[in-house]
């Protein structure tokens, strides 16, 4: 697939449009550099985050067929850059291709506005950015787009439970390292990767207006983890739990009662930092942890 | 035959000193299980290893352990399996699973980095393919959240069956018992199938990672048993159980959503689906909580009504202080953690985070009108509807065996968690 131009149709999500707009910017930055077309679909709903689900299935169910619908439309396969979308999404995607006069009776809702979700042939595609670029875009292709090796930087991978939980449906037994992809990416872009006890691990955004501790205790762990295993910066493709883990980080430094102060990127603004992006076009100065650190380490690396 | 290596996590109370790894060579075909290895190694090398097992199919529920750092039932993980999987970890992140689990190194942490500092240069820079032929030890471990009293064996008692006994684990019908037994519809008690399944072996509960950071948490396996008494139309106190599983802060809403005990549950019980049935149910309900879970859910659900994408801004004050539908009625739980929440908003702010607009509830990016017309279509229809498809009761389409029963046909407006398992 050498220089095929991969084109998509792009669900950002809500979260890269709201509270980490840095994200949102990011990835058109990377989009662009490394050639792939995103065919944004601005009229699609929220997945529902699982709450809506929590609320009432149909109804979520209902939503995420609407975005399929739309992204099926442009005859393209979705992409989207946040671990809750594809898991909320994903758990409604299984429950419609499971079964056809559900999709017909959720359909029924869609046909007043001259859409339908179609299971098709080979099934609809909807992968994060993290899956994208690994198996459709290639680690060949993007290594060989690398400028600026993150040589020296140690980075810790972040998941988010919704890309890595549950297997059965998130096509693991078609992809099974979709669990270790981001410490891939951090090696093909020539960074080292610092494995601690978190990376998969839960960062309790989901329970912070619910139980604020607990939520807290769980990002203060991890960033800690990661800190004491040596890590420069983490790294994450779910813009949630960014929030607890960069915009919550001084709060939950006090429930752990610990020093903290840990930079943690997105994944496209990992991605950019090697193909020479500057921190400030990736809008790192929002963050809330510093991101000094990295650049600093990016300077003497390239120095070097 | 094979030969694997397991790195066993031992610990003997009687020795007075803590745990340590030790690894043991065995020998056997790869479709057998890891808790055949570790028969075999307690066989032919070490008869003090404890492990608690006795039926050796997955229906007994003693061998509950961790199998680099996956929780779950040594007698249902195939040794080929587990070592593939501790290959490609190895491979990936340049340390094992014993490596990167904290109990231990949390005991020697100069030993613990030391390895860590070693598999790092090891994996170094460069494509990962030339560090695939690894072969790294199948780690295994004792279930987590819960203490340990030999090796492998747990304390089931401490946690796991107080949490279960928490929930009044039993039938509470009203009225004079029957003649005979009770009669109920077989389609009444088909969404309970799911829930009836658990054998007790707490691979749940070990993989909780709520119950990690709040052990207070009432937890995975008996919440998903108590739904097992929510969803049964035998059962008369269904309100009163939702009631006191609502209102306890460590109860439903205390679940931070991690998927982690579908994946660890032996028997496709799902107890965080459970979960997500019992907050729908207390929900419906109308019960107000003390963790405000019912009122983020509300909030949220009729943000994305009023505007097609979430409003964060608006999420946090209406979680707190709910009034999208007129004036605001601020709770006291409300008004405190609103004033907890203030550090993080004013810091957002001034990193220009987020702009002072977007701080406004309210203000957030909202879908075009005519898709909003599309949204506001979705709502009015799924209210009255709230159809639950089950893929456990109802499997793939095409997979006759998982398919219990057939769909009924639409229009439905009920699972059979609805009405029918309401108190009969």
């Amino acid at each position: 697939m050498a220089d095929e131009k991969i084109k998509v149709a792009y669900w950002p999500g809500c979260v890269s449009r709201g509270f980490t707009p840095e994200l949102h910017g990011s990835m058109a930055w990377v989009a662009d550099a490394i050639g792939i077309e995103l065919v944004e679909l601005d009229r699609a709903n929220c997945c529902g985050a699982g709450v809506i689900a929590e609320h009432n299935q149909e109804l979520a169910d209902t939503l995420n067929a609407r975005t399929f619908a739309l992204a099926q439309q442009t005859g393209l396969a979705m992409m989207n850059i946040c671990s809750t979308c594809q898991g909320a999404q994903s758990e409604c995607q299984q429950r419609l291709d499971a079964d056809s006069s559900y999709r017909a009776h959720i359909n029924e809702v869609l046909s007043g506005q001259g859409l339908a979700y179609e299971k098709g042939k080979d099934g609809f595609t909807n992968k994060n950015f993290l899956w994208l670029l690994v198996e459709d875009y290639g680690l060949d292709r993007l290594a060989s787009l690398v400028q600026r090796p993150l040589s020296g930087l140690r980075v810790g991978p972040f998941y988010g439970c919704y890309i890595v939980r549950p297997k059965e449906r998130l096509g693991y037994d078609e992809y099974p390292d979709r669990d270790v992809y981001l410490e891939k990416v951090i090696e093909t872009l020539g960074g080292q990767v610092v494995e601690y006890d978190g990376a998969r691990k839960c960062c309790g955004f989901p329970v912070i207006t619910m139980n604020r501790e607990t939520s807290l205790r769980q990002a203060g762990t991890h960033v800690g983890d990661a800190i004491d295993a040596g890590a420069d910066c983490l790294v994450t493709p779910c813009p949630l739990c960014h929030l607890n883990l960069d915009m919550q980080q001084p709060e939950a430094a006090k429930v752990v009662n610990r020093d903290l102060g840990l930079a943690v990127l997105h994944l496209p603004q990992l991605v950019a930092l090697a193909l020479g992006a500057e921190p400030k076009e990736l809008g790192m100065t929002k963050h809330i942890a510093s991101t000094g650190w990295v650049e600093e380490r990016l300077s003497v690396g390239a120095a070097v | 035959m094979a030969d694997y290596t397991i790195k066993v996590r031992r610990f003997q109370p009687e020795s007075g000193s803590g745990p340590y790894w030790e690894e043991f060579n065995v020998d056997l075909e790869p479709s057998l299980s890891v808790l055949d290895a570790l028969l075999q190694a307690k066989d032919r090398e070490d008869g003090s290893l404890a492990v608690r097992c006795s039926c050796r199919a997955a229906i007994c529920g003693s061998c509950g352990m961790k199998i680099n750092g996956q929780s779950g039932l040594g007698c249902k993980t195939q040794i080929g399996e587990a070592q593939e999987q501790a290959n490609k970890m190895k491979a990936a992140t340049g340390v094992t699973a014993a490596e990167a689990s904290s109990p231990i190194g949390a005991q020697s942490p100069e030993s613990q980095d030391a390895v860590r500092a070693t598999g790092q240069e090891e994996a170094g820079p460069g494509p990962i393919t030339a560090t695939t032929e690894t072969t790294a030890p199948i780690v295994i471990e004792p279930m987590g959240n819960m203490p340990v009293i030999k090796d492998l064996v747990t304390d089931m008692e401490s946690t796991h069956w107080t949490k279960i006994r928490r929930v009044t684990p039993w039938l509470l019908p009203h009225g004079e018992a029957p003649e005979r037994e009770y009669v109920v519809e077989p389609e009444s008690m088909i969404d309970i199938t799911q829930s009836m399944a658990c054998i007790q072996c707490g691979a749940c509960v070990s993989s909780c990672l709520s119950m990690e950071a709040d052990p207070d948490f009432i937890g995975p396996a008996a919440l998903a048993k108590a739904y097992r008494f929510v969803g049964d139309p035998r059962d008369a106190e269904t309100v009163e159980r939702l009631h006191d599983l609502a209102e306890d802060p460590h109860g439903i809403y205390d679940c931070t959503h991690c998927f982690s005990c579908i994946d660890a549950c032996p028997k496709g019980v799902a107890p965080m689906d459970q979960i997500m049935r019992l907050r729908r149910k207390a929900g419906e309900e109308g019960i107000e909580d003390p963790n405000s879970g019912h009122a983020h859910e509300i909030a949220f659900v009729k943000i994305i009504e009023k505007k097609g994408t979430l409003d964060e801004a608006m999420l946090v004050q209406e979680s707190y202080a709910p009034g999208i539908k007129g004036k605001l009625k601020p709770t006291k739980r409300g008004i405190v953690e609103t004033i907890k929440s203030l550090p993080t908003i004013i810091r957002a702010l001034r990193k220009r985070k987020v702009g002072p607009l977007k701080a406004i509830p309210g203000t957030h990016h909202k879908l075009p009108g005519d898709a909003m017309g599309e949204v506001k279509e979705i709502y009015t229809h799924a209210e009255e509807h709230r159809e639950e498809f089950n893929l456990y009761i109802k499997g793939e389409e095409g997979d006759e065996e998982a398919a219990i029963e057939e769909r009924l046909e639409p229009p439905r407006t009920h699972t059979p968690a609805g009405e029918e398992a309401q108190n009969g």
